[in-house]
């Protein structure tokens, strides 16, 4: 699975593009907390077009990073998740605490707020 | 036109993406699914082989075995591994229930096969192993 991190302002944006199960769950979340170290971030954005498969390790590890977020006031989004994520995303109860965007422009606006 | 398979894997994680996509390949042999069905099979079979990884064999050392069969508007896949066992399946299943949090285990693995495929099965002996089998029907509305 490819990971691309790149800052919108306060926001950390997490573009994955792959199959995200319990094999690629550990490289995501060391790359992500090793940013998430640095403190520019607030907010997390899961930027996920390019996301073509997610199983409950995928859930796991974008809870993890919620929890974390959470914890030091920030807000975490996601967006433009293919229906077959949102499905299982929907499943999970996850748009409760991680709310859905259609696009990334629509989630930074919000989360930014 | 009936068919099985069997595959006999090394417990590890970058098996996972091969077994599913296995699975799902060799389900379509049972008719037309639809693509979400497709990815329901894919992703219940990820989450029993990932489970055989991490709670049968603590992510070391262990072979797992994929079978599967099919026949037109059905396909069975059970997922085997000779690991620690789960001492009480019923709490297994609740959702949410997991004996790994501190690695991020969301506990929704078997939530995920119940809600994506029509029937599972566990079977698993403490010490002695795991056995998960879940049936997935092709149903189509009557003409």
């Amino acid at each position: 699975m490819e990971i691309d991190l790149r800052y919108r302002g306060n926001v950390l944006v997490v573009t994955l593009k792959g199959e995200l199960d319990h094999h690629a769950a550990d490289k995501l979340r060391q790359l992500v907390e090793k940013e998430l170290d640095k403190e520019i971030a607030i907010h997390l954005l899961f930027n996920l077009p390019g996301l073509t498969f997610m199983d409950s390790s995928g859930l796991g590890v974008i809870l993890g990073r919620y929890r974390r977020v959470n914890a030091a006031g920030g807000k975490v989004g996601a967006c433009s998740l293919h229906p077959y994520i949102e499905r299982l995303y929907q499943m999970a109860g996850l748009p409760r605490i991680i709310p859905v965007y259609e696009s990334e422009e629509a989630a930074l606006v919000s989360l930014k707020r | 036109m009936e068919n099985w398979f069997e595959l006999r894997l090394p417990a590890l994680s970058q098996n996972e993406k091969f077994a599913r996509t296995t699975a799902a390949l060799f389900a379509l042999q049972a008719g037309d699914w639809s693509l979400v069905e497709i990815n329901e099979i894919k992703t219940a079979v990820s989450e029993a082989v990932t489970n055989a990884i991490i709670h049968g064999y603590h992510e070391c050392c262990g072979e797992i075995i994929v079978s599967g069969t099919v026949a037109a508007g059905v396909v069975e896949f059970t997922i085997s591994d000779a690991g620690q066992g789960i001492a009480d399946v019923e709490t297994a299943r609740q959702p949410l229930f997991t004996t790994k949090p501190e690695h991020e285990r969301s506990g929704l693995g078997f939530t995920v096969m119940e809600n994506f495929m029509d029937e599972v099965e566990i079977d698993s002996t403490l010490g002695q192993g795991t056995k998960v089998k879940m049936t997935k029907y092709l149903l189509r509305k009557v003409q």
